[in-house]
C-alpha cells in the first residue's frame, strides 16, 4: 500500500515538474510588437495598468481646455506605437490591437480618432 | 462673496433661534468660501505669469484656453465673390470632410449662401458656419453637456460624451451643426471624426491653439480675397478688432441676441 502511494506521489511530481518547466507557453500570450522599444512616457508597469486613465485625463484637458501637450495624448501613442509595416496601431498584430483583442476590451477610440502615423495618413489624402 | 455671506446669515439665523447648536451645512458654507477665498488670492498671485504670456503672443501648449481671449471673425461681404468657394474647400481639406456623393446628408460645417433683395436686386455672398455665440442655444438644449462653450468662445462638441441625440441640431438658429450618419475612415490626426455624433465649425481649434487661424480665413487671405479677417475680438491691437471699428457691421440674426463671434459686413 504504502508503495503504490509513493509511485503515485513520484508520479505526480513528475506531472507538476513537467507542467512548471513548459510553463508560459501553455497559456495564450498577447502579440506586442514594438517598432520603437525603449522608455515610454512613463513606467512599463504604469502604463499596462493605468494607460486609459492617463488618456481619459488628457483627453478631457484638450478637449475642454485646449492644451495640446503630447506626452499622454493619443495621438502620441500612436506616433511611438504604430507598426513600421501598416503604419497603424490596429490590425493583428498591432500595438494597441493586439493586446486589446487578447484581453478581451473593446477598443473603439479608432472609430474617430486616426490610428495611423500622421505622415502616412497625409500621403494617403487626395491632394 | 457678499451672496455667500448673504445665504450663511439668512441659514444661521433660525438654527440660533432653535438653539440647536452648530450647524454642519452652515459649517461646509464657511469652508466654501474660505476655500473660494484661497483660491482667489491664488489666482491673484498666478495672474502676472499668465498675462506675460499673453503679451508674448501665442499660449504655451501646457497652458488652458483663457477667458480674456474672444476669437471671433468678421466677414466683409463686399470681397466675398458669388460662386467662390475658396473657404468651403479649404475647410474640407483642414478637416477631413469627405464628398460621400450624398450631399443631403454629408457633414457640412462652413456653406456659401447667396443672398438677393427682392426690391433693390442688390446680390451678397458670404459663408455661415458656427457662428460661435456668447450664448450658444445649443449649449442651453444638450442634455449630456457635450455641446460647450470654452474659456475663449469656441464652440465645440465633445463627441467622447455626445449621445448623437440632435437637439443642439434643431436649436442652431443658423443650421451651423451636422450629424455624422455612416462610419468614417481616414480622419485626419487632429480632427477626430465618427458616426453617431455631431459636429460643426470648431474655427479649426487646433490651429488655433498652436497660434494659428482658421483653414478658411487663411485660404480666403492666401486667395487674395481678403475676405475674412480672424483675431482676438477682445484685443483692441488685433486685426479683427480694428476692422470691426471702421466697417458697418452686424452679427446674423441680431434679434436673438446670441452675440455671435462670427459678424458680417456689406449685409
Amino acid at each position: 500500500m504504502t508503495g503504490r502511494i509513493a509511485i503515485a506521489a513520484v508520479v505526480l511530481a513528475a506531472i507538476a515538474a513537467a507542467a512548471w518547466a513548459a510553463g508560459s507557453s501553455r497559456v495564450a500570450r498577447p502579440v506586442v510588437s514594438i517598432a520603437k522599444p525603449g522608455q515610454c512616457v512613463e513606467a512599463t508597469e504604469v502604463m499596462r495598468r493605468d494607460h486609459m486613465k492617463l488618456l481619459m485625463h488628457q483627453r478631457d484637458r484638450t478637449m475642454r481646455e485646449g492644451v495640446r501637450t503630447k506626452t499622454h495624448s493619443l495621438a502620441g501613442c500612436v506616433e511611438c506605437h504604430a507598426s513600421a509595416k501598416t503604419g497603424s496601431v490596429l490590425g493583428s498584430d498591432g500595438f494597441c490591437q493586439g493586446c486589446h483583442a487578447y484581453a478581451g476590451v473593446r477598443l473603439d477610440c479608432f472609430e474617430c480618432h486616426a490610428s495611423k502615423v500622421a505622415r502616412m495618413a497625409q500621403n494617403e489624402l487626395p491632394k | 462673496m457678499s451672496e455667500i455671506r448673504g445665504c450663511g446669515g439668512t441659514g444661521k439665523a433660525p438654527h440660533g433661534a432653535t438653539g440647536r447648536g452648530p450647524d454642519p451645512l452652515h459649517d461646509s458654507n464657511r469652508r466654501g468660501f474660505l476655500g473660494s477665498a484661497v483660491a482667489a488670492l491664488a489666482g491673484v498671485a498666478l495672474a502676472p505669469g499668465i498675462r506675460l504670456i499673453d503679451l508674448a503672443g501665442a499660449r504655451a501648449p501646457e497652458q488652458a484656453a483663457s477667458g480674456k481671449v474672444r476669437w471671433g471673425m468678421l466677414i466683409d461681404t463686399s470681397k466675398c465673390a458669388t460662386g467662390c468657394n475658396d473657404c468651403v474647400s479649404a475647410c474640407s481639406r483642414e478637416n477631413g470632410l469627405q464628398d460621400t456623393g450624398r450631399p443631403r446628408t454629408d457633414a457640412q460645417w462652413i456653406r456659401k449662401i447667396d443672398l438677393r433683395d427682392l426690391r433693390s436686386q442688390q446680390q451678397h455672398s458670404a459663408p455661415v458656419m458656427c457662428q460661435h455665440c456668447a450664448e450658444p442655444p445649443c449649449v442651453d438644449v444638450c442634455p449630456t453637456g457635450a455641446s460647450f462653450k470654452r474659456a475663449d468662445g469656441i464652440v465645440l462638441v465633445d463627441k467622447h460624451t455626445c449621445i448623437g441625440c440632435r437637439y443642439c441640431v434643431m436649436a442652431c438658429p443658423y443650421k451651423a451643426r451636422s450629424f455624422v450618419h455612416q462610419n468614417l475612415a481616414d480622419q485626419k490626426p487632429e480632427v477626430p471624426r465618427g458616426k453617431g455624433t455631431v459636429e460643426g465649425c470648431t474655427l479649426c481649434v487646433h490651429r488655433v491653439d498652436r497660434g494659428g487661424g482658421p483653414a478658411c480665413a487663411d485660404a480666403c487671405s492666401a486667395a487674395g480675397h481678403g475676405a475674412m479677417v480672424f483675431g482676438d475680438l477682445n484685443d483692441p491691437q488685433s486685426a479683427v478688432a480694428q476692422r470691426l471699428r471702421e466697417l458697418p457691421n452686424r452679427a446674423l440674426r441680431a434679434d436673438l441676441r446670441l452675440d455671435p463671434g462670427i459678424r458680417y459686413s456689406g449685409v
